[in-house]
């Protein structure tokens, strides 16, 4: 669904790159955790995903097109695949929690009849049924992220990305946003998710990919936030292990050295 | 649905943006009446060359008893004289350059005198043997105005020939020099215009750019983003044309139609139904003009 070969990112020829030599394949109905520091290249690696920003070198496949590559009319329509959720949600305050979700289906030209069919039934789908007229300011931040959520799956993506879907939200409400999420995953959408949540990651014991200055430290299939007891150098061990199994649905969590710091 | 979505984003752009929005109309209203007065005065003289190039003579002025010329010192002119004049335009030297001529008696030059300046207190003043009869002579050429001069010009009885296209030439050079002044400060206030849109659609584009971020991340396509800052800025611009086409029509049916006619009948005016082929240039310049300056700024500061 999703693959990276080689990929650098160069903003800025005097600074360290954003994205150095990354090869990584996400499959179809994965579920994926992206990992590491501020500044460890997980948002360039989204960017570069949504064709935000072209690699510097390397090749980006998301559903089969070299995105590198892609003639920017063509770009609207890669897009149209892609769902994306972010950390301050990006409401339209003055529009209804209907209208904010249907505004995702109006810019696509999709029909008066579609939408009415189409908004409450993703409404429900992530929890919001019966709030469709409420405005942005009236919901809780949870709220709001679902609203987010339900604008990003309306057109029906193949493939969510959410940038720190939870990194406004109390533990609480970023678990009942992590079932939404994995809804959507069940339903058979790629979900590729950057995150700085420690709890999430190690309750949720998915594909976990780590970043750490524009390099992958550790790519794992059903991990924790941080495998404790690895240094660095064993971290780059891992990669070639986990990357060799594959596969599509995550397995059951593997015996870890320790459990991931709290 | 989809043009109806474009409209409606399009003047909720509009209603937030709406004293920027008045401002472009106003301001393209303004640099559009300047080029629609410009486009009046050139149908103006179009009109007039028209008009009098086919009456304009040359005029050859008799002596009356106040003359002041010397040819005229003999007195006012004798009948011998103006047989002589007569003559000579009938003659085979004149013939190749007159067309037809006609003879104007002090009374009848009275007349039309009183006629041109019926509101003004000279009519009742002035006498018709203050005023000189003539002959009015229609060329064949024009331009050889010159040949006839020298023909009659020395001829005893003969106050002046005159030709009155180069009168009506100077009417037209300052015509020409209006519109050309007119054309200028249309120019002008046409870049306070062009800048004035591209500011506007700048700022519209910022303050909604929360809007277009979305549908920039569904995958809205180029046009869907682009077109309602682009219908706002056409639109605006439009409405201002309309306004000048409106002034422009207005100030030729009613000033120049109405009011110029009555004030000198015996001038061919134009009127409001000349004017209406000035409305699809103003509509196309502003139109033109709108478009390609909110294009130029939406690709420079709408990431699309």
């Amino acid at each position: 669904m999703i693959r990276f070969e080689q990929v650098s990112k160069v903003y800025d020829r005097r600074s360290r790159p954003a994205l150095q030599d990354v090869t990584v394949e996400f499959e179809r109905g994965q579920f994926v955790f992206l990992v590491g520091a501020s500044g460890s290249g997980k948002s360039t690696f989204i960017r570069l995903m949504l064709r935000e920003e072209r690699a510097s070198a390397g090749a980006v496949y998301v559903a089969g097109r070299n995105v590198a590559r892609l003639p920017g009319w063509r770009v609207p329509r890669l897009r149209r695949s892609i769902g994306v959720v972010f950390q301050d949600f990006r409401l339209l305050p003055n529009k209804t929690v209907f209208a904010n979700v249907a505004f995702a289906m109006q810019v696509l030209g999709k029909g008066r009849e579609q939408i009415r069919q189409a908004v409450p039934e993703v409404l429900r789908t992530v929890g919001l049924d019966g709030k469709e007229r409420r405005m942005p300011h009236e919901l809780s931040g949870g709220e709001q992220q679902r609203v987010a959520i339900a604008r990003a799956i309306v057109n029906r993506p193949d493939i969510l990305l959410a940038d720190e879907p939870t990194g406004n939200l109390d533990p609480e409400t970023s678990l009942g946003i992590m079932a939404v999420l994995d809804q959507i995953n069940e339903n058979g959408t790629t979900v590729v998710m950057a995150t700085h949540d420690h709890d999430i990651v190690n309750q949720m014991r998915r594909r976990v990919v780590e970043l750490r200055d524009g390099r992958i430290v550790r790519d794992e299939q059903a991990g924790g936030y941080r495998t404790a007891s690895a240094a660095p150098d064993e971290w780059v061990a891992t990669v070639g292990e986990t990357v060799q199994a594959d596969p599509v649905r995550p397995q059951p969590a593997r015996v870890e050295t320790a459990e991931g710091p709290r | 649905m989809r043009f109806a979505f474009i409209l409606g984003e399009t003047f909720s752009g509009i209603r937030r943006n709406l004293s920027m929005v008045v401002s472009v109309i106003l301001v393209t209203f303004i640099s559009l009446a300047f080029v629609g007065a410009a486009g009046l005065l050139q149908l103006q003289i179009n009109q007039m060359k028209g008009y009098w190039y086919d009456r304009v003579e040359v005029a050859i002025f008799l002596c009356t008893d106040t003359s002041t010329t010397a040819s005229c010192a003999a007195g006012p002119v004798t009948d011998g004289q103006r047989e002589a004049v007569r003559d000579l335009l009938e003659s085979p030297t004149a013939a190749p350059y007159v067309k037809s001529y006609e003879y104007e008696s002090q009374e009848q030059a009275l007349e039309i005198f009183q006629e041109q300046f019926k509101n003004s207190a000279m009519a009742g003043t002035v006498t018709a043997d203050q005023l000189p009869e003539s002959f009015r002579v229609a060329l064949v050429d024009p331009e050889q105005y010159e040949v006839v001069n020298e023909l009659f010009s020395s001829m005893p009885g003969v106050e002046l020939v005159s030709d009155q296209r180069e009168l009506l030439e100077q009417i037209f050079s300052l015509m020409n020099m209006a519109s050309v002044i007119a054309v200028s400060v249309a120019v002008v206030m046409l870049v306070c215009a062009v800048l004035l849109i591209a500011t506007t659609i700048r700022l519209s584009a910022f303050s909604r750019r929360r809007e277009t971020g979305i549908m920039r991340l569904v995958g809205a396509s180029k046009t869907m983003i682009q077109l309602p800052f682009l219908l706002e800025g056409v639109i605006a611009a439009l409405l201002g044309a309309v306004l000048a086409s409106g002034v422009t029509w207005a100030i030729a049916e009613f000033f120049i139609g109405d009011w110029l006619t009555r004030q000198y009948p015996g001038t061919g005016f134009i009127a409001g139904g000349d004017a209406l082929v000035l409305v699809p240039i103003l509509i196309g310049v502003s139109v033109v003009l709108a478009a390609v300056s909110s294009l130029l700024t939406l690709r420079r500061y709408l990431k699309v």
